[in-house]
């Protein structure tokens, strides 16, 4: 009995510890399940060859009441694979040291030279605060936080939004400020000093490590940057709907890529010597962005323009297109057209040549060369019940890099120093 | 001769200051007019999973970046 007695009791108290414990859970599942918006994506970006990235983003959003809105995403990636080091190909094979100074890695004959020790992981947190602060004016400020083996990042933003015009325009103007801090592999290289290879000149590994070391510099790798946005969005219609904006941007600190590689070649063609590029400290941007969505009976139209141009000579056009078509069964079919085309920074070289005038700055990397690229894709998307949506969407994305009246000597001609890069996108996407 | 060019001036700019006050007057709607704009999908911004994962991607492989909202930074990228 007395057994009995203490068996029910038990029964209870655990049965009260449950009820006790569950419910405050379910209200919160309940409340989650009502306020909070949840959009999360696996990405995979594959270049042919080159880079893999598989990238997973958590996006969490939640109106408090009376439009105070907060806005928190993390996101990891993992990058492994080969990045082109900037080094010219040649006829024949190419002995190159690892950023670390720890081993080399050897380039094939009239293969572009690779930098295969590439891997890194990423995590990015940021967070962002949006409320009305005056009749039709609205604030928002936030701040994201980015780490990677041998990157650091923080940045902090603050804009403010005017509607007016029976809220037909809104006005908007932002600050932001990211404080960007390098720890390259094997430390930093001075900039266009030569690569320390070792093909058997070093009595031993301490000459060597010696050599190395003298071609590295331990200063702070930082830089900052300012950007101020200004923006328009103007409703034209009932269908359609415009934006306008100009960025004003102001990069100060260590810019370069102490990755990438510089070849200095003899008027044959051939390399004598590898440097470490060396970029400005300075780099001031201004961008033009054009954005309209125009709803038409059977889909979304998104078309966008950017015209961007900077102090180091890059002038850019991007085009953007997206057409949400409606398909029965509330899904939906996008088709997806990005072209790109950026002229070649002033100090980009493809290669310098043996006995010409050494340039302060100097940099191979075929991301600030001549380049045309474009994108085309298809996203399928369906919405299900309580707002929950899944979409996946692939893409496919070609680099076209270009010669910008470099002429080639000797056997340069031969050989392809302006590979395209071509990659595949695919995405999977869920919303609750 | 001066005058016929200040007067032929003066009448362009009534004129198209006219035309673009009509034009702004057409621009815009009503708040009861505002069904699809309201939509999910007609934010400027939507699909911003989409628009971040791609702004990744462009900022690391070419060299102009931003213009739709901060350039922002945080990646090697290389």
């Amino acid at each position: 009995m007395q057994l009995n007695n203490t068996k029910n009791i038990s029964i209870s108290l655990a049965a009260a510890a449950c009820a006790l414990l569950n419910t405050p859970v379910q209200a919160e599942d309940e409340s989650q399940a009502d306020d909070w918006k949840f959009d999360t994506a696996i990405l995979y970006y594959g270049e042919t060859d080159r880079v893999q990235l598989a990238e997973g983003v958590l996006n969490a959003k939640k109106d408090f009441g009376e439009q105070h809105i907060f806005n928190g995403k993390i996101a990891v990636d993992t990058l492994t694979g080969a990045s082109a080091s900037g080094a010219v190909a040649q006829p024949s094979a190419q002995t190159f040291t690892r950023p670390s100074g720890n081993g080399q890695y050897a380039i094939s004959p009239g293969e572009t030279p690779l930098d295969d020790t590439f891997k890194d992981t990423r995590v990015q947190l940021s967070a962002q605060w949006t409320q009305p602060l005056w009749e039709n004016v609205t604030g928002s400020t936030g701040g994201n936080l980015s780490k990677e083996y041998d990157y650091f990042s923080l940045g902090v933003n603050g804009s403010l939004a005017w509607d007016f015009n029976q809220k037909n325009t809104t006005v908007s103007g932002g600050l932001a400020y990211q404080f960007d801090s390098i720890d390259p592999v094997g430390e930093a290289p001075v900039g266009l000093s030569s690569m320390v290879i070792n093909s058997g000149q070093f009595s031993d590994d301490s000459a060597f490590e010696q050599a190395f070391n003298a071609t590295r510099t331990t200063d702070d790798k930082d830089k900052s940057t300012v950007d101020l946005l200004l923006g328009v969005t103007q409703v034209i219609s009932r269908r359609m709907l415009m934006q306008f904006n100009y960025s004003y941007s102001v990069a100060d600190g260590y810019l370069t890529d102490p990755y990438k590689l510089l070849s200095v070649v003899n008027s044959e063609g051939m390399t004598q010597d590898i440097l470490h590029e060396n970029r400005p400290d300075k780099r001031t941007k201004q961008s033009f962005y054009w954005q309209t969505k125009y709803a038409s009976d059977y889909g979304i139209a998104d078309l966008s323009y950017r015209y961007a141009t900077d102090d180091w000579d890059i002038d850019s056009h991007t085009l953007d297109s997206r057409f949400r078509v409606k398909l029965s069964g509330n899904s939906y079919l996008q088709p997806h057209f990005r072209y790109y085309q950026q002229s070649a920074a002033d100090f980009y070289q493809p290669f310098l040549i043996e006995g010409s005038l050494l340039p302060s700055v100097a940099s191979a990397d075929y991301r600030l060369g001549e380049m045309t690229a474009f994108t085309v894709g298809l996203k399928y998307g369906q919405i299900l019940d309580d707002g929950r949506e899944w979409a996946v969407r692939v893409e496919y994305y070609q680099q076209s890099p270009k010669n910008s009246a470099f002429n080639e000597p000797g056997a340069l001609q031969d050989l392809d120093l302006y590979p395209s890069v071509d990659a595949v996108i695919a995405q999977v996407s869920y919303s609750f | 001769m001066r005058n016929r060019s200040t007067n032929c001036l003066f009448v362009a700019i009534i004129i198209m200051g006219t035309l673009t006050l009509n034009g702004c007057a057409n621009i815009g709607v009503k708040p009861w007019q505002r069904d699809l704009l309201a939509k999910d999908e007609m934010a400027l911004d939507a699909q911003g999973i989409d628009l971040g994962l791609d702004d990744h991607i462009y900022f690391s492989k070419e060299a102009t970046s931003g213009g739709r909202s901060f350039a922002g930074g945080g990646c090697g990228c290389n």
